[in-house]
């Protein structure tokens, strides 16, 4: 098995906020990211996909194919936007780390038809990531 | 039911420790000769840097594994207050009988987070610099 990766960036901003949750205990919980006005980041994803390379190409999967599927799926979706009120997938949840990733890995999975998705790591910065795999695929 | 999706959270933190590797257990010569440089008598440091790995439900209430605030917290307290700028082998009880290889310290520090209540410690990954790493997962893997 070979594990191909590869990476994009997009910018967004975005707010944490939970309508359930009283004023106090969304600064309690959330602090700075309550700001109502929103922050944004700069996120690096990593989108490995696991396979074994085809003996005619020597390709697990055509990386121009996988760069179109992440502009498509990701980029046009997410880049330059406020992930709260522009991105219908994260309607209804909180658009942290955890959840996004995992917005990242339904999108993306369907549409990966070589090989197969292993593991979509979503850096907010530099010092924070969430990684989403199928449970029991374990990455390395 | 497991959950199809398994979510983690990583995070990096950063201090800076001074350390000397010598053993107890080797003559003068063979410390030298296995430790090289690291076994100058006055120590030497790095800023190390270390990247843990939690797993758990996200609480669909607040989109989190666990709050940060409350993990920054835990290892801030557990770890970067008792290692950052200070000798490992003179600071920290548990190298005063171990050598504080990064080896031996990223053990150290995956037992020091294992209690973390709001969530499962996965991996403990230690930087000593920017060419070498070393990861612990536990001795259940």
């Amino acid at each position: 098995m070979v594990y191909l990766t590869r990476k994009i960036e997009f910018s967004a901003s975005h707010l944490y906020h939970n309508p359930a949750f009283t004023a106090e205990e969304n600064l309690r919980i959330f602090g700075k990211c309550n700001n109502p006005h929103g922050h944004g980041h700069n996120y690096t994803l990593e989108v490995t996909v696991a396979g074994e390379p085809d003996p005619a190409t020597g390709m697990v999967l055509d990386l121009k194919e996988l760069k179109e599927i992440l502009e498509r799926e990701i980029t046009q979706r997410m880049d330059h936007r406020f992930l709260n009120y522009e991105v219908p997938e994260l309607k209804g949840q909180i658009p942290t780390c955890e959840n996004i990733v995992r917005v990242i890995w339904n999108l993306l999975e369907p549409r990966i038809h070589q090989g197969k998705l292993h593991r979509v790591r979503l850096y907010e910065t530099p010092d924070l990531y969430a990684e989403c795999y199928r449970n029991g695929a374990k990455p390395a | 039911m497991t959950e199809a999706l398994k979510i983690e959270l990583g995070r990096r933190y950063r201090f800076a420790a001074s350390h000397r590797l010598h053993s107890e257990r080797l003559s003068a010569e063979e410390n030298a000769r296995v430790y090289g440089k690291c076994n100058n008598p006055f120590g030497h440091g790095h800023n190390y840097v270390v990247e843990i790995r939690v797993s758990g439900n996200v609480d669909p209430a607040t989109g989190m594994i666990a709050n940060l605030a409350d993990l920054d917290a835990f290892v801030e307290r557990e770890v970067i207050e008792p290692f950052d700028h200070q000798s490992l082998n003179e600071d920290v009880p548990a190298f005063c009988e171990r050598v504080p290889t990064t080896e031996n310290v990223c053990k150290e520090i995956f037992q020091r987070l294992k209690h973390f209540p709001k969530a499962r410690l996965e991996r403990v990954r230690v930087e000593e610099t920017s060419n070498n790493a070393f990861e612990y997962a536990g001795e259940d893997i």
